[in-house]
């Protein structure tokens, strides 16, 4: 339900970079205080409605080895209170007035969100700058939160076997970058996490020039500017810390890992690091990646042609890049296959559509596909406040100008079927690639055998009187 | 897949009841409705802010009219509907689609089938989307190859789901919350098996046919367009009798309690009571009841006792299903497997206080404020709408619901809806599915060895 990780698959990332704040927007939508916040408004008056979305430019990225998870913890905290809404106060307040609020983490930022009637714009600015600010949380409250953070990863992570997969894939591929380690952190990282932990990453990164506020919907800017300046203008900019670029050697081989886990279908994922998008107007290689990533995944992609519906060897087969972070870029694809064909079969299917892309390149006929499906899914997504709020906040604190949301299909035209075959010759070769495997292991006697059934669960349940 | 049957409201209504400045106020979307010549429902919300349309069509399709034995039926046949037409095969429909910047999508529920398509409103762009639709509609030919290999894929997808906690909680407890209904039917491997290519075309034949199927449409595009579109859409589906609704649950629920044994390091527990359909006179009072209980999140009871106060869980909550015939009332929460004894007693005992008590005059309050206060933010976007007008249409919510609901909220009382909450949930009845417990140190005093 809340206080959740947010993970932007990276199918998703294309999309996301595809899909648009207001065309052209007014200068006077954007303003940055003295203190050093940025402030977006994006103007929506179709329903009487807004979203208030305040992103921290700090991620699992910043954490050091030791205390991973602790962005994803001071999440949680900031809903423990403040000396004016004690704790667990900010979510009722909210839904008393008919909204919701939560907040999510990601590698590159923190962020908290309200979704609320437009007349209650100022509360939630009032309670967002008060906890930007004061946040005072008990010893207690923490070692109760950090008992459902741990459930949280048992839920999300340790009883999900692709979730394992994904997590492992990303401890391989990455060495030096801080990517190696999970959003949610390892589980003995978190057992060993402090409220003063918690209490000094937020002294040290919670600050209004460190973050971003962004407001959509039914408001006007210069209304809500006049009320960020009554409610955030008062805080004090603060040092920030160094940030470090930890850049990732080149890989020097193949990696190879194996996944044992209890589950019934093996999974093959495969990662390749490659360059995310720094300088949105000059870089190409991003935009070539995108594409590549696009003409080989979904309904018309090669993948689905060839290993689904074609040689039959996948039940599902999907490629993404994940190229909006500050960190290196990543790669993936993810498939698994049909019952009776092997893990080694379903490699060398992938290995061959990807070197069928290296060796023969992509038609201009695939790429205007998945052009004319992004200009779509641009206009489609302004049917969306809340995700045109989210766009905002991912490039803003990403330190790229939020304007490149808008102009994703122009920089999307400008990559040739030669590009694409570049960046896939370039980045995709099997010595750079790191491949990990989801091999099922039996559920333990006593639990249900993989293959149970025909009709309802037998042999496994015992009822009792209640 | 079940929807968030929580209500919604117009947001013009709710301005006029809290009184808001109208000046400002986005003109409110108003619902249009009529039946086609072939006797399909259609609910239409003109919207032109966007250059968008959306199409929902429901049909009385979804998994608990699947055949006993053939579990697995009706979700086959919306994944399968675009495999083929006489003039398309899956590949060149997919692309065609793809070509025209459509998005179309398809799932089933335990009632519903729902196909739906986004498409941009310029002619050059909708009318290839929407001739596609109908063509798929009209004629679908669920090729044999197509269909073995989303076979395979279900059987796949199947065994993936029956290795987890949640999917082995599922199959423990809705055959046992309905038993000899079609709710309670779950799919198989054995059930999936048995479906043949020509189950698909016969089931299709009967249940998406013109008559009884709801037809939504927001978006941009005016009365008469509407109206020619619905006509069209309505005209390629298969001619009949409208289908069989279905009928009444015949057996009551069996109580108890199972255990499951899994490796996971969490135990999930399902709880669930005989809850309640669309229409029910109680609909609004236990709605609300819900909210306070564990509907509401930070909120809710639940989430403030076994969470916020003692980090047992990451999630736990409670709903009610109102669906065509009474759906279930159920808890779901995931513990360490080592606390799921002491979740579970917790859970069973702020269940039992709410039921002897009810919310108090505060918590009745905050729940109000929350579910009629919160109705704009369910309607604020096309999606939303379409969404909205999809359930009022296949549930037959009355003309004026989106009025009468959030005033029905306002003015519950405090005795109403602890009666409600005292004649409809009877905890001494409660189904409890326990996955991967450790039995040892997980049983209530008395009920496991």
């Amino acid at each position: 339900m809340s206080r959740s990780i947010l993970l932007v698959s990276a199918v998703c990332a294309l999309l996301l970079s595809g899909l648009p704040a207001a065309a052209a927007a007014p200068a006077e939508h954007t303003l940055t205080l003295p203190n050093g916040l940025r402030i977006v408004v994006h103007e929506d008056h179709r329903a009487p409605t807004a979203v208030v979305q305040v992103w921290y430019r700090v991620g699992s990225i910043d954490e050091s080895d030791g205390t991973s998870g602790l962005a994803h913890v001071l999440e949680h905290m900031m809903f423990k209170g403040t000396p004016s809404v004690p704790a667990g106060a900010f979510s009722k307040t909210i839904a008393r007035v008919g909204g919701r609020d939560n907040a999510f983490t990601g590698t590159e930022h923190t962020a908290y969100f309200e979704q609320i009637h437009r007349d209650q714009l100022e509360l939630a600015l009032r309670m967002e700058a008060d906890r930007m600010a004061n946040l005072s949380f008990r010893d207690s409250d923490f070692a109760s939160e950090i008992k459902v953070v741990m459930e949280e990863r048992r839920l999300r992570t340790d009883d999900q076997p692709r979730a394992m997969l994904d997590e492992q894939l990303a401890a391989t591929v990455f060495q030096s970058n801080p990517y190696r380690r999970p959003v949610v952190g390892w589980m003995d990282d978190l057992q060993h996490l402090t409220a003063n932990d918690a209490r000094d990453w937020y002294h040290r990164w919670y600050a209004p020039n460190n973050a971003c506020l962004v407001v959509a919907g039914d408001v006007q800017a210069a209304e809500v500017f006049r009320l960020a300046r009554r409610h955030f203008g008062p805080l004090a900019r603060r040092p920030l810390p160094p940030r470090r670029p930890q850049l990732e050697a080149e890989p020097l081989g193949a990696r190879r890992i194996v996944v044992k886990v209890p589950a019934t279908v093996p999974v093959l994922a495969i990662g390749w690091p490659a360059p995310a998008l720094r300088d949105a107007e000059r870089d190409w290689q991003p935009y070539a990646l995108d594409l590549l990533a696009a003409v080989l995944a979904g309904d018309t992609g090669r993948f689905a042609d060839q290993l689904v519906r074609g040689r039959q060897v996948a039940v599902s087969a999907d490629a993404g890049f994940d190229d909006l972070r500050r960190g290196p870029g990543l790669f993936t694809v993810e498939a698994a296959p049909v019952a009776g064909h092997s893990i080694a079969e379903l490699e060398q299917a992938v290995l061959d559509e990807i070197r069928r892309v290296q060796d023969q390149g992509v038609s201009s006929e695939e790429l205007a596909r998945v052009r004319t499906q992004v200009v779509a899914a641009q206009v489609y997504g302004r049917d969306s406040v809340f995700f045109q709020a989210m766009q905002i906040g991912t490039y803003d604190t990403l330190g790229l100008p939020w304007q490149e949301v808008d102009r994703v299909p122009e920089r999307l035209a400008r990559i040739t079927p030669e590009q694409v075959q570049e960046v896939a010759r370039r980045y995709l070769q099997p010595d750079r690639s790191t491949v990990a495997v989801l091999d099922p292991q039996p559920l333990p006697a006593g639990a249900p055998a993989p293959d149970p059934l025909a009709g309802p669960v037998r042999g496994l349940e015992n009822h009792h009187a209640p | 897949m079940r929807r968030d049957a929580c209500a919604l409201v117009l947001p013009l209504a709710l301005a006029a009841l809290l009184a808001l400045p109208a000046s400002a106020a986005p003109a409110a979307p108003v619902l249009q409705q009529w039946t086609t010549s072939q006797g399909s429902h259609v609910l239409f919300i003109e919207e032109h802010a966007l250059p968008m349309i959306d199409v929902e069509i429901d049909f009385h399709a979804g998994s608990a009219y699947d055949p006993p034995g053939k579990e697995g039926l009706a979700a086959l046949v919306i994944d399968n509907l675009n495999d083929g037409t006489p003039q398309h095969d899956e590949q060149a429909l997919a692309r065609a689609f793809a070509d025209a910047g459509a998005q179309l999508a398809g799932q089933a529920d335990a009632d519903r089938a729902s196909l739906t398509l986004r498409t941009l409103s310029s002619a050059a762009q909708r009318e290839p989307a929407l001739d596609l639709l109908c063509e798929l509609l009209h004629a679908p030919t669920f090729p044999q190859p197509a269909f073995e290999r989303e076979r395979t894929r279900s059987l796949s997808g199947l065994r993936e789901a029956l290795a987890q906690p949640d999917g082995l909680a599922d199959q423990a407890f809705y055959p046992r919350m309905f038993p000899g209904h079609g709710y309670g039917r779950q799919p198989g491997e054995a059930s999936l098996q048995a479906i043949a290519r020509d189950d698909l075309a016969l089931f299709w034949s009967t249940r998406y046919r013109a008559a009884g199927a709801v037809i939504s449409l927001v978006g941009d595009l005016d009365r008469t367009a509407a109206q020619a579109l619905a006509e069209r859409l309505s005209a390629a589906l298969p001619a009949g009798a409208a289908p069989d609704p279905l009928p009444p649950q015949s057996q009551p629920m069996v109580p108890g309690r199972i255990d499951i044994a899994h490796p996971a390091e969490q135990a999930h527990l399902l709880l669930g009571l005989p809850g309640f359909a669309f229409g029910d006179p109680d609909y609004v009072a236990l709605m609300v009841a819900n909210y306070v209980l564990g509907g509401g999140g930070f909120s809710s009871r639940l989430t403030e006792e076994v969470r916020e106060k003692r980090g047992l869980v990451y999630n736990v909550n409670s709903q009610f299903v109102p669906q065509a015939q009474p759906g279930a009332f159920e808890i779901s929460l995931q513990t360490r497997r080592d606390q799921a004894a002491q979740a579970l007693a917790l859970v069973r005992k702020v269940l039992d206080d709410f039921v002897a008590h009810g919310p108090t005059a505060a918590e009745l309050k905050a729940a109000q404020q929350n579910l009629a206060g919160g109705f704009p933010l369910r309607l604020d976007s096309n999606r939303k709408l379409l969404a909205f007008a999809a359930m009022m249409g296949f549930y037959h919510l009355p003309d004026d619901w989106m009025q009468a609901y959030p005033r029905a909220i306002r003015t519950l009382t405090l005795a109403q809806v602890r009666d409600a909450v005292r004649r409809r949930l009877h905890p001494d009845q409660l189904l409890t599915v326990v996955v991967a417990g450790s039995p040892a140190a997980d049983a209530p005093a008395g009920a496991v060895q």
